[in-house]
């Protein structure tokens, strides 16, 4: 009669040390896999919630599966607005900046010049002042030339493309260190000009850094909320129009928004991930 | 372009020319501004006065010393979580990661592609009083039986290291994935044990990851309010909460511009003190 459990438990047991031997092994995967799943995890709930129909003002409860806000996801008035503006917002300010910061990368990399620490400084400074201070002073500014600014649409854009230039200078200049100056002389020892040499040999070159800057930066831009906070007046970006929704309970179109912004992000990275394995690959073969 | 030729040297000022003033009138103007409107005294509806009203920011730090301290504290403890958890998780995408690096960096940098608000948000539902963590750890006993995790320290802390997360993460990586793997070998070759090897080569080579995303994460945490506003209660604000009312609701600017000098400042000694600390070679690499 004993035998039977026995050698019921014996199994079991030994498949309790064999995982824990297997844990032992691979604590440090196990510990990854967890990792990721923390960091996942408030964006497995920003995805369900923009699934669920809840009953009252507030989508905190799960009350059921639906179709509804994604096939309304403008069904709450002023979104639709607030979205267009962030769009518009961070588009320009990515372009704006991104040449601005392209700009200042050249020269960084390519001149030794006098005054380069202090542009170093100037460009490492705002990176590493608080949101806070960097939306309180521009509202400052604002707040003193009324006369020749108005809150809204300029404003945000002027701030956008100020903590964006930081952003795409230091992403540009992480890729234009590695740049091969040789190609530059032997399009001007072949009688091109600077110019002709610019747009036919460095442009090509530096468009990866260059798309990578503006993606950067069209994302800070479209997430900003603080800087956008202080400065914005009137008007109403998307991370606004989320924080006055908060107040009163964020409608789950919210959530059908967020989730649309991050899985652009996501397929734009994989892609250019799989883009730079490829690459790489090739570039072992060859 | 003839021009340029004639005056190479004048080339880099052209190309720094347009950022730079951009800089220079948006960033730098704007903290002179500030700086004006900090020692100005008077009233939103009398108008302010410029009297090198030096009494403001006797008045904020005594005023708000506590919201100060806390700042500091909420962002250093997080700073710190932020680091426990993200080192073992770089170490091991950086050395068993293999071809699959960049795919899993994206992960840790995926998630802060939805909105902050949002992910805070999110934060908020996930640590309710109905939801799951809390029933599970009442259930435990490690909270009462009306214990909260919401209106708490506690939100409030896990919050920020969550959303500073890959500020922290993602220059330790970069650290750790440029060591070269053969100087461990060595020290293991010479009978260093694995985890001695760790702390004599690896960790030490490690450390400008480190340093830098501790000051990439601390300061942007010292000034932020949205988790202490969604996450926390009044009894949790941050200095940024101050700030960022007095600015914006209570029009008390020149008590708004001192405070935020105040936490610059305090922002800059944690950085002198730590940089003190760690070495200041290991901060200019």
């Amino acid at each position: 009669m004993t035998a039977v459990p026995i050698a019921e438990r014996m199994p079991r047991e030994s498949a309790v040390s064999r995982m824990w031997l297997f844990v032992k092994r691979h604590v440090l995967t196990v510990y990854a896999i967890l990792a990721f799943v923390y960091l996942m995890l408030p964006i497995a709930v920003v995805i369900a919630f923009s699934f669920n129909s809840p009953k009252g003002r507030f989508n905190y409860t799960w009350d059921g599966f639906t179709w509804n806000n994604w096939k309304n996801w403008d069904g709450v008035p002023g979104l639709r607005s607030a979205m267009v503006l962030s769009i518009e917002i961070a588009l320009l300010a990515s372009l704006i900046a991104t040449a601005l910061g392209t700009l200042i990368a050249l020269a960084l990399v390519r001149y030794r010049f006098r005054g380069r620490g202090a542009t170093n400084l100037l460009i490492f400074l705002p990176l590493s002042t608080p949101e806070i201070v960097l939306g309180a002073s521009l509202l400052t500014l604002f707040l003193n030339v009324t006369s020749a600014i108005t809150f809204g649409f300029s404003t945000i854009l002027i701030a956008h493309v100020m903590f964006c230039i930081s952003f795409a200078v230091v992403t540009v200049k992480a890729r234009l260190i590695g740049f091969d100056r040789h190609l530059e002389e032997a399009a001007m020892d072949l009688g091109a000009n600077e110019w002709v040499t610019f747009r036919k040999v460095t442009l090509p070159l530096i468009a990866p850094a260059i798309l990578a800057a503006l993606l950067l930066c069209f994302a800070i831009s479209i997430d900003d909320f603080v800087v956008t906070y202080f400065n914005a007046g009137p008007r109403i970006t998307f991370p606004l129009f989320v924080w006055g929704a908060a107040r009163v309970g964020a409608p789950p179109q919210v959530n059908v928004i967020g989730t649309t912004i991050f899985l652009v992000a996501v397929v734009a990275m994989v892609v250019n991930v799989l883009f730079q394995m490829r690459r790489e690959r090739s570039a072992a073969t060859t | 372009m003839g021009f340029l030729h004639r005056h190479q040297n004048l080339t880099p000022y052209l190309l720094l020319a347009p950022g730079l003033l951009y800089l220079g009138l948006f960033f730098v103007v704007p903290l002179g501004f500030l700086a004006y409107q900090s020692l100005e005294s008077g009233s939103f509806d009398v108008g302010y006065a410029f009297t090198w009203a030096w009494g403001n920011y006797w008045d904020a730090i005594q005023n708000y010393r506590g919201h100060f301290i806390r700042s500091l504290e909420y962002a250093a403890i997080a700073t710190l979580l932020a680091l426990l958890f993200s080192y073992p998780l770089a170490y091991w995408i950086a050395f068993r990661g293999g071809r699959w690096k960049n795919l899993l960096l994206l992960f840790i940098v995926a998630p802060f592609f939805v909105t902050y608000l949002i992910r805070t948000l999110a934060w908020e539902t996930i640590l309710a009083d109905q939801g799951l963590v809390v029933r599970v750890l009442r259930d435990v006993g490690i909270l009462g039986h009306d214990g909260r995790l919401l209106a708490t320290s506690t939100a409030v802390v896990a919050g920020i290291t969550y959303n500073f997360f890959p500020f922290m993460a993602l220059p330790v990586y970069v650290s750790l994935e440029q060591i070269d793997e053969r100087l461990i070998e060595a020290a293991q070759d010479l009978y260093a044990s694995r985890w001695k090897a760790f702390i004599r080569v690896t960790l030490p080579l490690s450390l400008p990851g480190v340093v830098a995303g501790t000051l990439l994460t601390f300061i942007p945490a010292a000034g932020d309010f949205i988790n202490a506003q969604l996450l926390g209660s009044p009894k949790n604000h941050m200095i940024g909460n101050v700030i960022q009312s007095k600015f914006l609701e209570l029009t008390d600017y020149p008590a708004a511009a001192a405070m935020s000098f105040v936490l610059m400042a305090a922002i800059l000694l944690m950085v002198a003190v730590y940089a003190r600390a760690v070495g200041t070679e290991k901060l200019t690499g």
